[in-house]
C-alpha cells in the first residue's frame, strides 16, 4: 500500500507538469482550431529564462527563496508570454484564412527555429541548477517502506490545480473568456459583433505561453537539468495528454496529463519500466477508440 | 554571455580548421559536439586541437602539416554514418572518433570501405573491435579499454563492498549502456550476486522517481548504472530527494564535471570506473600544463583524444606512409610514446594498457579510490 501511494505521488508530480503544458495546447486548439506545435519549445524557453534569472538573482544577491521564486516566476511568465505573442504574430496571424495545413506547417517551422535559436545562443551543453527548494516530509511508513513527499511536489501539483481552476473561471466568467468562446464558435460572427478577434487570439497565446513558463520553472526546480531539446519530448507527452483528455477542454488537459503521469509511474513501478511509453500510448489508443473526442471532449457536431 | 562566446568561438574554430591546403594531411575528430553528451564532445575537440597544434609546431608529419576537421555525430548512429561519408569524400585519412559505441560501430564500416584509419578515444563496447576482426577489417583501433574488462572491475568491486546487500542494475538501452550493464551482471553472477532490481530507462527522460521508488522498496544499497552522465546525475539527485540511501556506480561515461553540476552535494561517493587518470602521469605533465595555461582542465577523454592523434602521427613517421594498411601494420607491431603512457595494440586493435580502476566523486572532483 505504501509503495502504491509513493508511485501515485511520483505519477501525480510528473503528470502535473505535463498538464501545465497541455493546457496551452488545448486552449489554442479550442479557440483557433490549430495545433501549436511550437508550444513545447515555448515551454523550453520558459525553463531557460527561469534558470537564467535564478543565476542573475543569485549574482545580485537576492537569495531569500520565496522572493527569488516569486520574481523568477513573474519574469519568466512575462518574457515567455512575449515569445508566445511573437510566435503568433509572426507565424500564424499572416496565415489566418489560408488553408488549414498552412499554420500547422509554420508551427513546425517555428518549433525548429526556436530549438536552434536556443542551441545557438545557449550552446548544446546541459544547464544545471542546484536544488533550491529541498526537504519534505514522510507521509506514512509501512513494512520499512517510507513514503516521502517533497515540498516541491506539493507545490507543483497545487500550482497546476490552482491554475486550472483560475483559467477555467476566466474562460467561463470574464469578458475575455466570453470573447474567447465566441471566437471559438464562429470567428466571422464574433468579429461582426465587435469582438477584436486578433487580440483575443493573441491573448490566448500569451496565456498559454505564461502557463508553459510556469511548467518550465517547475521542471527547472524539480529536475534541475535543462537543454535546448527538452521541449520536444515534453511537447509530445503534453500533446498526448491534451488529446487523451479531450482537446479543447481545460479540465480534460489536466486530467489527461495526470493520467499519463500516473500510468508512467505505475507501469515503471510494477512492470519493466522500459515499456512505459508503450503503456501510455496503448491507453491513448483505447480511449480514442471508444471516445474519439477524448475523455472530457465534446463530440464534434457537423453543421450543415 | 559566457556560453554564447564559447559557442561562437567553437564554430569559428571549426570553420577555420576545416579550411585546409591541398598538401596538408587531412584528419578529423568526431564526437557529440551537440546534444546531451556535448560535454564530452568538447573534450574530444579540445584534445584534438591541442594535439594538432603541438604536432604542427614540431614540423608536422612527414614534412606535411595536419589539418583537422571537427565532425558532429550528436551520438546519433544515422548522423555518424553521414558524417563518416562526408569525411571519406573529403579525403580524410584518419579519424579520432567516435564517442558513443552506437556511432563508432556503424561509422567503422564506412571507414573500412574508404581505407580510413579509425582510433576511438572512448568507445568501449567489445563489439567494435570484435566485429571488425570478424569481418577482416584492419582499420579499427581504440586507445581506451573494453567494457568486458570495465564490467569485470565494477562487478568485482560491487561484490566485495556490497556483499549480502541488495544491488540494482539499470541501463539506458544504448549499445554502450546495456553492453556495460550486461558485462557487470555477468561478473556479479560469478560472485553469486543476482541484481534485486534489473531495469531500463529511456535516455532523454528527466523523471526517474518511479524506478527509484522501486529500488527503495527493494532496499537497494548500490545501483550499477550503464549509461551516460546526464541520466546518472538525475538518478543520484532524485534518489537523494526521495530518501533512497544507495551509492551509484557507473562507467567511464561519468568522467565529466558536468555530472557534479547536476548532482551537487548528492553526488558525494558516486563511483565510476575509468583507466588510471592520465593527468597524473609524467608523460602528460607538459601537455596538461599547456591545457591549463589555456584555461582548460583536460578532464575525461581530452588526453585520450590527444593520444589517438599522437599514435597516428608516430605510426605515420615510422611507416613513412599515411596509407591505412601501412599504418595498421605499424601500429600492431610497435609501441608508441603518448601522453597517456606507452601504448601498443593487439591483433584486434584493442589497446594493451593499464586496467580500469575505481574512482569516487567528492566536492566536484573525482579521485582514485585507494584500496
Amino acid at each position: 500500500m505504501a509503495y502504491f501511494i509513493q508511485q501515485l505521488v511520483n505519477g501525480l508530480t510528473l503528470g502535473a507538469i505535463y498538464a501545465l503544458i497541455a493546457i496551452g495546447y488545448t486552449m489554442v486548439y479550442g479557440i483557433v482550431g490549430m495545433i501549436n506545435f511550437a508550444h513545447g519549445e515555448i515551454f523550453m524557453i520558459g525553463a531557460f529564462i527561469s534558470l537564467i534569472f535564478f543565476v542573475v538573482l543569485g549574482v545580485i544577491g537576492i537569495t531569500w527563496i520565496p522572493l527569488a521564486l516569486l520574481l523568477v516566476l513573474l519574469i519568466a511568465m512575462a518574457l515567455t508570454a512575449v515569445y508566445g505573442w511573437a510566435v503568433e504574430r509572426i507565424a500564424y496571424r499572416p496565415l489566418r484564412g489560408s488553408f488549414r495545413l498552412a499554420p500547422l506547417i509554420s508551427a513546425i517551422g517555428m518549433s525548429i527555429f526556436l530549438q536552434n535559436y536556443v542551441l545557438l545562443v545557449q550552446g548544446a551543453h546541459e544547464k544545471a541548477l542546484p536544488p533550491i527548494i529541498t526537504g519534505g516530509f514522510d507521509l506514512m511508513q509501512q513494512g520499512g517502506f517510507v513514503v516521502s513527499v517533497s515540498w516541491l511536489q506539493l507545490i507543483i501539483v497545487g500550482a497546476t490545480l490552482l491554475l486550472m481552476v483560475v483559467f477555467t473561471a476566466i474562460i467561463q466568467l470574464t469578458p475575455l473568456g466570453r470573447a474567447q468562446r465566441a471566437t471559438e464558435q464562429d470567428m466571422t460572427m464574433a468579429a461582426l459583433l465587435g469582438i477584436d478577434v486578433d487580440r483575443t487570439i493573441s491573448l490566448t497565446f500569451v496565456i498559454g505561453a505564461a502557463l508553459a513558463a510556469v511548467a518550465g520553472l517547475m521542471v527547472t526546480l524539480q529536475y534541475g537539468v535543462i537543454d535546448f531539446f527538452i521541449g520536444f519530448l515534453a511537447g509530445i507527452k503534453a500533446f498526448t495528454a491534451a488529446v487523451l483528455g479531450g482537446i479543447g477542454s481545460l479540465p480534460g488537459a489536466v486530467l489527461g496529463g495526470l493520467l499519463i503521469g500516473v500510468i508512467e509511474a505505475f507501469w515503471s513501478g510494477y512492470c519493466p519500466s522500459e515499456y512505459k511509453d508503450v503503456a501510455v500510448y496503448a491507453v491513448l489508443i483505447l480511449v480514442l477508440m471508444f471516445r474519439p473526442s477524448g475523455l472530457l471532449g465534446r463530440p464534434e457536431v457537423e453543421k450543415v | 554571455m559566457h556560453w554564447t562566446v564559447r559557442f561562437v568561438l567553437a564554430t569559428a574554430m571549426t570553420v577555420v580548421s576545416a579550411v585546409a591546403y591541398a598538401q596538408d594531411i587531412k584528419i578529423a575528430t568526431v564526437g557529440p559536439m551537440t546534444g546531451a553528451d556535448a560535454a564530452v564532445g568538447e573534450q574530444f575537440r579540445r584534445g584534438a586541437e591541442m594535439a594538432v597544434k603541438d604536432i604542427n609546431a614540431h614540423g608536422g608529419v612527414l614534412g606535411r602539416k595536419l589539418a583537422l576537421t571537427v565532425g558532429d555525430d550528436a551520438c546519433d548512429p544515422k548522423q555518424a554514418v553521414s558524417v563518416a561519408n562526408q569525411l571519406a569524400n573529403a579525403g580524410v585519412v584518419f579519424v579520432a572518433g567516435h564517442y558513443c559505441s552506437s556511432t563508432s560501430i556503424p561509422a567503422s564500416a564506412v571507414y573500412a570501405d574508404a581505407n580510413i584509419l579509425q582510433i576511438t578515444p572512448a568507445s568501449t563496447n567489445p563489439a567494435l573491435t570484435d566485429d571488425a576482426t570478424a569481418k577482416g577489417w584492419i582499420n579499427v583501433f581504440r586507445v581506451c579499454g573494453r567494457d568486458d574488462s570495465q564490467g569485470k572491475v565494477a562487478g568485482d568491486y560491487i561484490a566485495a563492498r556490497f556483499k549480502g546487500k541488495a544491488v540494482a542494475v539499470i541501463d539506458d538501452k544504448s549499445t554502450y549502456g546495456k553492453g556495460l550493464a550486461d558485462q557487470t551482471i555477468k561478473e556479479m553472477a560469478v560472485h553469486g550476486i543476482k541484481p534485486a532490481v534489473h531495469d531500463s530507462i529511456n535516455a532523454g527522460d528527466s523523471d526517474f522517481s518511479a524506478i527509484i521508488s522501486k529500488m527503495k522498496a527493494a532496499n537497494v544499497r548500490a545501483i550499477y548504472f550503464g549509461g551516460y552522465f546526464r541520466e546518472a546525475g538525475l538518478i543520484v539527485r532524485q534518489a537523494k530527494e526521495q530518501g533512497l540511501n544507495a551509492v551509484l556506480m557507473g562507467g567511464d561515461a561519468l568522467v565529466t564535471t558536468d555530472l557534479w553540476k547536476i548532482t551537487g552535494e548528492a553526488g558525494t561517493g558516486t563511483l565510476m570506473t575509468f583507466p588510471p587518470d592520465p593527468r597524473g602521469l609524467a608523460s602528460a605533465r607538459a601537455v596538461v600544463k599547456e591545457f591549463k595555461a589555456s584555461g582548460y582542465d583536460p578532464e575525461g577523454y581530452t588526453l585520450y583524444t590527444y593520444a589517438a592523434i599522437q599514435v597516428f602521427a608516430e605510426a605515420a613517421k615510422k611507416a613513412h606512409s599515411i596509407k591505412m594498411a601501412d599504418l595498421s601494420k605499424t601500429m600492431k607491431a610497435n609501441k608508441f610514446k603518448t601522453v597517456i603512457g606507452t601504448v601498443g595494440f593487439n591483433a584486434k586493435g584493442d589497446v594493451i594498457g593499464p586496467d580500469y580502476v575505481v574512482y569516487s566523486w567528492k566536492n566536484g572532483q573525482y579521485a582514485e579510490l585507494k584500496h
